[in-house]
């Protein structure tokens, strides 16, 4: 064999998705389980169906304050002394809420997980919610904000969700709230939309990791087999874009030497049926390194460090957006790039060969996504929260692999729409506008940097 | 828990090592080249980390932005990264991918040079330019990975100089440095190849030698300028710099021995008492109970040559002043001083550091990774075994005694980022 061949591939060996066992507990509480003995290390982690999509404008954040005051303290132990007896054990809980549901999670070795969960069930059940602490955290998440809105990167996130759906979508503030709604939240807000949507009903528990199914049901059954409420999912929402047509947005950063852009419109639920194919078609337009987007911006041009494009998966419509950062001289050049590439996935199916490379790599690197207890645990939690069943994981790779360039065609001529586009710049106003303007993505407006459109609705 | 190692040496100098486990059917490849900014000369700093984008542009028998797209096609990840004192490229990939991305590695090692082109260099210093504003220059607090190693190693050190390097010394980097670098430090015998995961230990000696054994040995690397500095700063320094910020940040930086050393494993642990997790030193007095602070949390840069730096990273709240919180963070670290660290809390940064150890080394990346490194800077990577009860051996006396010697004003270095005085409000 010359140096110059290329080597080909051995046998496949061949890879499942773990076992997963499903239980339901007295109470009503659903239980997932899924063994993976092989080092002594155990995730577990509580699903709620509380998401921040489903809850008014008013209390935007209130979802997300809930779920990180749910582990800061319960009748028995204050926040302090909890935060002590978990680390003490090696372990520490995460919580939180995304757009459709909240998470309380920790993983643990093997030996401490009982005295571990037993805290954790505590903190579940029955949180004190003691008003210092949900000021604090309250605190922290408008210092949070602050750094956010500061950092170009997360102001023009905040921006394109705030100018790219209509005012009255929750999706136009951040998952945390906005200044003005995290500094209404109090502690009966937070005690509220606890008992409200905190129960049996709405939770699924997961173990991942070295236990068994029955060790896992008697841990679970002992803790959570007689917790009641009253609780009920919060509701879904219909996400609602602001405009139909193209339009330019400014976010003013002067003498900034890069503009931070975002370019897109509102995507579709997570539940759309044709969700594999517009993944594969978003890993071709930028999803990859290898991608249209990244090589040419990146690669071609040297216009940016990297650029991609995805679409953020919701129950409602989540939003499809490229992102980059580029040199403040090339903004221009840069967006018309981008708009050519989108142009140009709608234009023509892409090749076989091109299609390949994408799913592939989707296909071959499952295997890889999932060598961790926590990792499967958080890949089972969202897709119990997209109702998708076990089979997901077992005929994903297959799935992936039917799609072709019909398919991905066909999702490019649905899901990109170019005369909806969005096109959003933090940077310097003075040297952009022009370009920009130049290019007649609709109306141009210019915003100073800390004018939130969420706020003014 | 023990990570299998198998090592052994190629004649021209490879040092290959080998874990060997069937948990999922993942296998890594991961090679440490033992170079870093560290070894860049004079006026071309940020060359080591171009270098490595440059090592992405293909070979003689891979094109442009082939690696990534062959390594993807199989389903594999990549990426490479570089550090003040050496460089890694890795890659996981399905089991029966294995021999792709050792030949790979193998091309450029062997055979880098004849791809390489004046118009890719031109394309990957604007890459980095666009890289270094985007991490650095447009970024809150960005500046401070460049700014705390200046202040903590004199203008001689190789550790003083900035790691991605400056606008006017990456226009400079030339085709000629490129070549000059391949040659001087790109070479099998200042490499160390590691796999891990799943596969067969005899066919993967049989690959390693196929690829990599005609490679030729290089001429030795030059040495690096004594790394030797005093056990402590000697002073307090000092710098504040004015940022785009909305509040303080203060990094308060001491000298601690060098990284793997026997007495560093005090200096990690009282990391991990100072700063790791909410119930630290630092976040339960300054997030939890004074309320000052928005982060808080402390750790060693892992700097094996010379000395290493223990940092406490603490952001403000908007609207505290700096004064308040370096006082508040000084005050933390004298009650150490005076008290020294209680059994519950060394037990407490223990059994985090082995839940984490225990949870990260489920990828066989990171295996890979951690006994490169192991290998490379301490020229055994069965040590990586020993880790946790290198840092178990550590006693609240060694806590104490620790404190004593390295956290006092005689050995302080604080960065302070403040937020920048408008121009009304200056005027």
């Amino acid at each position: 064999m010359s140096v110059s061949t290329r080597p080909t591939p051995g046998a496949v060996r061949p890879y499942e998705f773990p076992a997963v066992h499903h239980h339901v507990l007295s109470s009503g509480m659903r239980l997932v389980v899924v063994p993976m003995p092989r080092l002594p290390l155990v995730s577990v982690l509580a699903l709620v169906d509380a998401g921040a999509a489903g809850e008014a404008n008013t209390v935007a954040g209130v979802a997300q304050l809930t779920a990180r005051t749910l582990v800061e303290g319960t009748h028995t132990l204050d926040g302090a002394a909890l935060t002590s007896r978990f680390e003490g054990l090696g372990t520490s809980l995460g919580a939180g809420a995304d757009w459709d549901a909240s998470t309380v999670r920790f993983t643990v070795t093997r030996s401490r997980l009982a005295e571990a969960f037993a805290l954790f069930a505590d903190s579940l059940r029955a949180p004190a919610f003691a008003e210092g602490e949900v000021i604090r955290l309250r605190d922290e998440r408008l210092a949070d904000l602050a750094q956010q809105l500061a950092e170009p990167r997360g102001l023009a996130d905040q921006r394109f969700s705030g100018f790219v759906y209509a005012g009255a979508s929750r999706f136009a503030r951040p998952v945390g709230g906005t200044v003005s709604t995290v500094r209404a939240l109090d502690q009966d807000a937070v005690r509220q939309f606890h008992a409200a949507h905190y129960g049996a009903a709405t939770t699924t528990l997961l173990f991942v990791g070295d236990i068994t199914v029955e060790d896992a049901e008697r841990l679970a059954e002992a803790e959570f087999g007689r917790w009641t409420g009253a609780a009920s999912p919060t509701p879904g929402i219909v996400a609602q874009a602001a405009s139909s047509s193209r339009r330019t947005v400014i976010v003013e950063k002067p003498g900034a030497p890069q503009s931070e852009l975002r370019v897109g419109h509102l995507g579709v639920p997570r539940e759309h049926p044709e969700h594999l194919a517009i993944v594969v078609m978003n890993a071709i337009l930028g999803g990859l390194f290898s991608s249209r987007i990244n090589l040419n911006l990146r690669e071609k041009h040297a216009f940016t460090y990297g650029a991609s494009s995805g679409f953020d998966w919701r129950r409602a419509a989540g939003p499809f957006a490229v992102r980059t950062a580029v040199k403040t001289e090339v903004t221009g050049r840069a967006v018309e790039e981008i708009l050519r590439e989108i142009d140009a996935m709608r234009a023509a199916p892409p090749s076989a060969d091109e299609v390949a490379l994408a799913t592939d790599y989707l296909a071959g690197v499952f295997p890889i996504r999932f060598e961790s207890t926590d990792a499967v645990a958080g890949a089972l939690a969202s897709a119990l929260t997209f109702g998708l069943g076990p089979e997901w994981f077992v005929r994903y790779r297959e799935r992936i692999r039917a799609i072709g360039p019909a398919e991905v065609h066909a999702a490019a001529r649905a899901h990109l729409d170019p005369s909806r586009l969005l096109l959003l710049a933090v940077g310097d106003g003075d040297a952009i506008a022009e370009p920009l303007a130049a290019l007649a993505v609709g109306a141009l407006t210019r915003h100073a940097s800390d004018a939130d459109p969420a706020e003014a609705k | 828990m023990r990570i299998p190692v198998e090592t052994y040496t190629l004649p021209n100098g490879l040092r290959v090592i080998l874990s060997e486990d069937h948990a999922t059917p993942v296998v890594a490849v991961n090679l440490w080249y033992h170079v870093g900014s560290a070894n860049e000369r004079e006026g071309r700093t940020g060359f080591a980390h171009l270098f490595e984008h440059m090592l992405f542009q293909g070979s003689e028998h891979v094109g442009a932005n082939e690696h990534f797209e062959l390594v993807q096609r199989a389903g594999g990840t990549l990426n490479g990264s570089t550090w003040l004192d050496r460089t890694n490229y890795f890659e996981t990939m399905p089991a029966h991918q294995l021999e792709l991305a050792l030949w790979l590695e193998a091309d450029r090692m062997a055979r880098l040079l004849p791809a390489m082109t004046q118009e890719k260099l031109d394309t990957q210093r604007d890459v980095v330019k666009n890289e270094r504003r985007w991490s650095v220059d447009n970024q809150p607090y960005g500046t401070w990975w460049e700014k705390l190693p200046a202040l903590c190693f004199p203008p001689s050190h190789p550790f003083h100089h900035s790691l991605i390097g400056s606008m006017e010394d990456l226009s400079d980097a030339s085709l000629d440095d490129v070549a000059t670098f391949f040659r001087t430090y790109y070479t099998p015998d200042n490499a160390v190849l590691t796999i891990a995961g799943d596969f067969d230990r005899a066919d993967a000696r049989v690959m390693v030698e196929r690829h990599f054994a005609a490679i030729p040995r290089g001429s030795g690397r030059p040495p690096l300028p004594s790394m030797d500095l005093p056990a402590t700063f000697g002073g307090t320094r000092r710098e504040t710099v004015e940022d785009e910020v909305v509040a303080p940040r203060l990094f308060l930086a001491f000298r601690v021995p060098p990284a793997g050393s026997a007495p560093w494993y005090a200096a990690s642990l009282m990391g991990a008492v100072l700063g790791t997790g909410d119930g630290s030193r630092l976040a339960q007095a300054l997030v939890r109970e004074q309320r000052i602070a928005s982060s808080a949390g402390a750790y060693t840069f892992d700097l094996a040559k010379g000395s290493d730096l223990l940092i406490c990273d603490v952001t403000a709240h908007p609207g505290v002043s700096a004064e308040a919180l370096e006082a508040a963070v000084v005050a933390e670290i004298e009650r150490i001083r005076r008290d020294g660290v209680s059994e519950p809390e060394r037990a407490r940064a223990l059994a985090l550091l082995e839940t984490g150890w225990i949870s990260a080394l489920q990828s066989a990346g990171a295996r890979a990774d951690k006994l490169s490194q192991f290998a490379t800077y301490h020229g055994d990577p069965s040590r990586v075994n020993d880790e946790p009860a290198r840092h178990a051996a550590v006693t609240t006396g060694d806590l104490a005694r620790f404190a004593a010697s390295h956290l006092g004003p005689e050995n302080r270095a604080f960065l302070m980022y403040v937020p920048r005085a408008s121009a009304s409000e200056a005027a």
